[in-house]
């Protein structure tokens, strides 16, 4: 249905995209995706025919989209828009009808019933019809977005473009816009969305086109698309993949742009605390070592979806000697040793016993009897405590000892 | 209600408030003439045309004999009532003329404001918003200080410098095939302040002439005659015609242009025919009657206030209820003891009026 074939964009002199390629067919909801910059809006405006792409072509339905009228061009392809301010009291039916300017013409009549049965079922459709008396600048934000998607629906086209259609949305908008546009497509549209969250993307979408550095990256099923290595070149930053405890898709966490520290730091700990500062330690571009952490732990599960090297042990059981051994070798190359909220249990009391410097963190119900007392046995006067997560990082860069710097000329 | 239907009511309705104003602006003046003279003297008045024949005559262009057209319009008067000779002459050679042009001038400023501030999506914009007055006023000011140097009448002058300012911006603002909006604001500006310039230079330099061209600067319909009217009256009509058959489209541009395109509208080429009609209305509004300001300001935004900012209604609307109200500022104008400048009166009404409606009501945005 759009069909995009060896599209080049530039802008400015500056080529947005190169020889993209993708097409989207009837029945089906494709998400765009890609980092800011990446041209997704940009694509967008090329297949509706609002820029003229350098080279190659779009066809919508067949029909060149370069050749068409802007009457044709209305008839075959509807914009939702992202910014979805009006900035004028229209009524949100007055809004809804301009939907169908591409079907009048300026002097001959138009089909007043057609236009009045296709602005009706788009407001029904998009559940807008309840406030369609009121100025379109009085509803809420969401219901402006379902008022554009309504709008867009009046236009009656076979394929529907949606430019971050959730983008001002609350999480409850974000679902029920998307769960609409996929019904829409189900019922005969191709609708490519341009969509931020990847997590909805993987979600509500059949497939998935990765758009970076100027070309289409990778295209295919979410499961497929959405890996932590094809993300993290897209997106120049480390992503961790996971499959989504309820909806079951994949979920995405980004974990922001990697600043490689020279600083090794082991974790040792349970629960919600470790686990923050696995996250916040990792984020920091530190590397990550952690053990023993229990299996199934948040902990665990946090190191071992960023792929860090951990130990983990049953939870309340006894360490063996291999579990010591691998949390001692993996200690010795750290250069701070941290904390966080460990277990009670008195075999992990011995691996506190660090030659290095040692950050406790308390966990939420605030500083535990339990750590106290084993944190005792580290040598005071290299340990420091933080009463969060949050501030682990501060702590750990303070006690890090310092390396040489290499000497300058 | 639709939007039809409400239309045609706002419409009727200020066109029964233009024709009250009309006869009581032609009541009032320094002879007395009683309400019931005045609609037989303006029934009197009503033409109806009925052909047109073109006399050849020779005009001189510097220096030179030019045959120039003429179109000669035979009119049908389907009243003869009986009206004291006296009070039939005043009524319809001086007032009617007179208010039939200020009806004509607000008409076509208030239109071509709608357009213009639906157009630019700005609030401050007005029909000279790309140099129309101030084209005008150049060659309006040229002719009136140095009256050899410029072979035209002052409104020839007038006119042909609105459009070449106006054109001149468009040209400016223009890259390639595309016309951002934003720019030609600004060329606007500008090139309304290097007018502004050249204006008050020949003022400096205009000598005996300096008060006929404050005057004219300020608006003044004083001395107006049917030929004016003649020539305003089908042109503004027309180009509202014109105007009124985009009001579709403009109220998609009122989206932004990229969602406009995307509903099938052609935009540049949309916004060349707006642009170039609204300015041409103009042109000929200020050649005509001076630069008379604020009108195609407020009469839009009261308009907008009242009917919303759908053009179907908004623009037929504004137009009638400009017309009734340069009527009947003229009015104010001219009745006092020392007749002033239009352009003082809507200023001097408006403002204020605009400033209340401000503070009350939202005129924050169109």
């Amino acid at each position: 249905m759009i069909d995009v074939d060896g599209l080049t964009v530039a802008r400015g002199g500056v080529t947005v995209f190169e020889d993209v390629s993708l097409t989207v067919e009837e029945g089906e909801f494709v998400a765009l995706v890609g980092p800011n910059g990446a041209g997704k809006t940009t694509l967008l405006q090329a297949i509706n025919g609002v820029l003229t792409p350098g080279s190659g072509i779009v066809r919508v339905d067949g029909r060149p989209i370069g050749d068409c009228s802007a009457r044709d061009r209305g008839r075959l392809v509807a914009t939702v828009p992202q910014d979805t301010h009006v900035g004028f009291d229209f009524s949100v039916e007055d809004i809804v009808a301009m939907g169908r300017t591409p079907y009048h013409t300026r002097f001959g009549r138009t089909d007043r019933e057609a236009d009045n049965r296709a602005v009706r079922r788009a407001l029904e459709r998009t559940d807008t019809a309840r406030f369609a008396d009121r100025p379109v600048d009085e509803v809420s934000g969401g219901e402006r977005q379902r008022v554009l998607l309504a709008r867009a629906l009046a236009q009656d086209t076979p394929a529907l473009l949606l430019d971050e259609p959730t983008a001002s949305l609350d999480v409850n908008h974000q679902v029920e816009t998307l769960s609409l546009v996929s019904d829409l497509a189900a019922s005969g549209k191709a609708a490519l969305a341009a969509i931020h969250d990847l997590d909805l993307a993987a979600r509500f979408c059949d497939r998935i086109v990765l758009l970076a550095d100027g070309r289409v990256l990778a295209n295919g099923s979410p499961a497929a698309v959405l890996d932590a290595t094809s993300l993290g070149a897209a997106f120049d930053a480390d992503a961790a993949v996971t499959t989504h405890p309820t909806t079951g898709t994949p979920s995405v966490t980004a974990l922001g742009e990697r600043r490689d520290r020279d600083l090794t730091v082991h974790v040792v700990g349970t629960g919600r605390t470790a686990a923050r500062v696995i996250a916040r330690l990792h984020d920091a571009g530190a590397t990550v070592t952690a053990g023993p952490l229990p299996e199934g732990d948040l902990a665990a599960e946090t190191a071992r979806a960023r792929g860090l090297e951990t130990v983990t042990a049953p939870a309340f059981g006894s360490l063996d000697r291999g579990v010591r051994d691998r949390v001692a070798r993996l200690r010795e190359e750290a250069a701070v040793l941290v904390a966080a909220d460990p277990p009670r249990a008195d075999g992990i009391a011995g691996l506190l016993d660090a030659h290095i410097p040692v950050v406790t963190v308390d966990g939420a119900g605030g500083p535990d009897a339990g750590a106290q007392r084993q944190t005792a046995s580290a040598r005071p006067e290299t340990t420091t405590r933080v009463a969060s997560p949050a501030h682990v990082l501060e702590a750990v860069v303070t006690v890090a000892p310092e390396r040489e710097l290499p000497a300058d000329d | 209600m639709h939007t039809g239907v409400r239309t045609l009511w706002w419409s009727v309705g200020l066109s029964v408030i233009l024709v009250a104003v009309v006869l009581a602006s032609a009541t009032i003046g320094p002879v007395a003439i009683d309400a019931l003279t005045v609609a037989r003297a303006t029934l009197n008045a009503v033409a109806v045309p009925v052909g047109v024949s073109v006399a050849v005559e020779s005009a001189g262009v510097f220096g030179a004999s030019v045959p120039v057209p003429v179109p000669d319009v035979s009119y049908y008067y389907p009243f003869s009532l009986s009206v004291p000779t006296t009070a039939e002459v005043i009524v319809r050679r001086v007032r009617l003329p007179r208010i039939a042009l200020a009806a004509v001038v607000g008409f076509s400023l208030s239109s071509a404001g709608a357009v213009m501030q639906g157009f630019f999506r700005n609030p401050m914009a007005d029909p000279s918003i790309i140099g129309v007055s101030s084209g005008a006023a150049v060659g309006a000011v040229a002719t009136i200080a140095f009256p050899l140097a410029i072979p035209f009448g002052l409104q020839a002058a007038a006119f042909a410098g609105a459009l070449a300012a106006a054109f001149g911006v468009y040209a400016i603002a223009s890259e390639g095939n595309r016309t951002p909006v934003a720019t030609l604001l600004l060329a606007g500006v500008a090139v309304q302040t290097l007018l502004g310039a050249a204006v008050s230079y020949m003022l400096l330099q205009s000598g005996q002439s300096l008060r006929e061209a404050v005057y004219w600067l300020m608006g003044q319909l004083s001395g107006s005659s049917w030929a004016e009217v003649e020539v305003t009256l089908p042109l503004a009509v027309l180009a509202f015609a014109v105007l009124y058959a985009y009001a579709r489209d403009l109220n998609v541009l009122l989206l932004g242009e990229a969602d406009a395109h995307t509903l099938g509208i052609e935009v540049e080429r949309t916004k060349r025919i707006l642009l170039a009609v609204a300015s041409i209305i103009t042109a000929a509004a200020v050649s005509v009657a001076g630069v008379i300001g604020f009108v195609g300001l407020i009469v839009p935004h009261v308009m907008r206030l009242l009917v919303g900012p759908d053009h179907r209604i908004l623009l037929p609307t504004s137009a009638l209820a400009g017309a009734a109200f340069l009527v009947a500022a003229d009015t104010f104008a001219r009745a006092g003891p020392a007749e002033v400048p239009v352009g003082i009166v809507t200023a001097a009404l408006g403002a204020p009026f605009f400033l209340y409606l401000l503070r009350n009501r939202e005129v924050h945005a169109l």
